[in-house]
């Protein structure tokens, strides 16, 4: 089924989301091209984090339509399971699976819903754990790695089901920060190789490198959204540069 | 419900709650010589007061002034040698009985756990036979049930239906236990954190996949105490079924018992129920703490 909103990779509409009373969206609109690197940014509870769990379906929404690569996933009746495939999401906790191999981590989804034969699986995912400087941990188990680490592979997991689109939840806050650098260089790299991306995060620094787009939310809605160099360098709405001014206050840019 | 050996301290009394498990039997020396430096001196000192203490006791038992008659009707020699190996022999009946039986409560009962654990309104007509389930056998003395079935099935007289005793008592085992046991294994489905389905879910996993193989897992491992705890009870258990009249340990002891008027076999029994309870928790002391190193590196503290 295709709709209006193709072309983009990801088209929201009027997108709605509460917790009983507590509005958390209240209309966002958002479209992303594809190879646009979206950086969501706002204060804690703004709804970016929501915003991204609604794209993966892990929230079910209330209100508007969301558009994948012109499939509308927010239908009635679509496959969700086959949705997920094609998003892929990593979360501030990196939410490894403790009880597998690195290996096993990377290859559970390749095997068990897209069919790939283990050998071959298992090639890809070693392939991939080298790129990112991670193929001597293959067979280690996720709690004996550094928090770093562990993320990049929650990254890797995600690249192996091949998604058109990646989804990260803020996945450096949980990170002492002298880990941080390793994890931003792994988005850097897949921004470089042209992987659209959708990012919540506190690294304003981060965000202003690495952005086509920077959209900040507030109050359930986005603010005000554009390039980096704008949005950092001459915002315009009042509650924008109220936001900012805190960041720099906190020393945080 | 019995749960394991007092004092064997393998298992926490609630399922689920300490995954971790406990002490790893590698520290248990140094806490039982009473110090952190487990050096020659200490040992020797934990050795002497050992020796006096227990010397003590023996002294006093053996020259109270009962114990000539405690010792030849429950500690005879004679009785022991002659129905020790009779024992042993017809406990196989009992062995047979808890490895039939915790064969299908494994199965039985993770049904019943995974049934319970279903989301959503479609599901509540499952989840309330699950709850019904585990209420009512719960809620029966194990005895009960085991007569129920045990003496009223093969009064029924129907065609096809089995006629021996040791077949209903097994069921009623697995019936009472398996629901125990689902309990169990819930706790350990509730004990992994929903952000694992999460992953496992945004991965494109379906649900029963998810479950397969990434709660499941983890929850099981979690349970490996107190299951074993239930097992114990369920090996305890079998001595029940002598009850139905099937000639068993209990059984067996109780028949020579009454033939010398003397209680040695019921000791005898009880030394054979500790051999073969005793070996299994210090197993899963084992088991425990050889896969937390492998998950965490050779540092166990």
């Amino acid at each position: 089924m295709t709709v209006s909103g193709a072309g983009a990779a990801v088209s929201i509409e009027g997108l709605h989301k509460s917790f009983g009373d507590l509005q958390v969206l209240r209309g966002v609109d958002l479209e992303v091209a594809d190879h646009e690197v979206i950086c969501l940014i706002g204060a804690s509870g703004s709804g970016k984090s929501t915003l991204l769990r609604c794209v993966n379906l892990i929230e079910p929404i209330d209100a508007g339509r969301i558009v994948v690569e012109g499939d509308e996933i927010t239908a009635a009746g679509v496959e969700v399971n086959a949705i997920r495939r094609r998003i892929g999401i990593v979360f501030q906790s990196f939410n490894l699976f403790p009880h597998m191999s690195v290996l096993r981590n990377v290859t559970l989804a390749p095997v068990k819903v897209a069919g790939t034969p283990a050998s071959r699986a298992e090639a890809d995912a070693r392939e991939l754990l080298d790129r990112f400087g991670l193929a001597d941990k293959a067979e280690e188990y996720p709690d004996r790695l550094s928090g770093g680490q562990q993320q990049r592979v929650a990254i890797v997991r995600a690249l192996a089901m091949q998604p058109d689109i990646m989804l990260l939840d803020e996945v450096t806050s949980a990170l002492d920060p002298e880990l941080v650098a390793e994890v931003l260089d792994v988005i850097r790299e897949l921004a470089g190789a042209g992987m659209t991306m959708l990012i919540a995060t506190h690294e304003m620094g981060f965000a202003r490198d690495i952005a086509t787009r920077v959209c900040f939310l507030d109050d359930g809605v986005i603010a005000e959204q554009g390039p980096p160099e704008q949005l950092f360098g001459d915002p315009q709405q009042a509650r924008t540069r109220q936001f900012l001014a805190r960041i720099v206050a906190a020393g945080r840019m | 419900m019995t749960g394991g050996i007092p004092g064997a301290g393998s298992s926490p009394g609630v399922p689920g709650v300490d995954p971790e498990g406990p002490l790893p039997s590698g520290s248990n020396r140094s806490r039982i010589l009473g110090g952190g430096d487990p050096g020659a001196r200490n040992v020797w000192i934990a050795v002497a007061s050992t020796a006096v203490f227990f010397g003590l006791a023996a002294v006093l038992i053996v020259s109270s002034p009962g114990w000539p008659e405690i010792k030849r009707t429950f500690f005879n020699g004679q009785v022991f040698a002659e129905s020790f190996p009779k024992i042993v022999r017809q406990f196989g009946t009992n062995i047979f009985i808890f490895i039939v039986a915790e064969i299908f409560v494994l199965v039985v009962a993770l049904f019943f756990a995974v049934l319970r654990s279903l989301p959503g309104p479609v599901f509540a007509p499952l989840r309330i036979l699950a709850i019904g389930y585990t209420d009512v056998f719960r809620g029966i003395p194990t005895i009960l049930v085991i007569s129920l079935l045990g003496f009223g099935m093969p009064a029924l007289q129907l065609q096809g239906l089995p006629k021996s005793e040791i077949f209903w008592a097994i069921v009623a085992l697995v019936l009472v236990y398996s629901a125990y046991v689902a309990e169990v294994y819930r706790a350990g489905i509730e004990s992994v954190h929903p952000s694992q389905t999460a992953a496992a879910r945004s991965l494109g996993l379906s649900r029963m996949q998810s479950m397969r193989h990434v709660v499941l897992p983890q929850a099981v491992r979690r349970v490996i105490p107190p299951l074993l705890n239930d097992f114990i009870g369920l090996q305890k258990d079998s001595a029940l079924v002598a009850f139905l009249g099937v000639i068993e340990g209990l059984q067996t002891a109780n028949i020579i018992s009454s033939a010398e008027f003397n209680y040695t076999p019921f000791v005898s029994l009880a030394l054979v129920y500790l051999v073969i309870t005793i070996p299994q928790t210090r197993f899963v002391d084992w088991l425990i703490a050889r896969d937390r190193r492998r998950r965490q590196g050779g540092t166990v503290v």
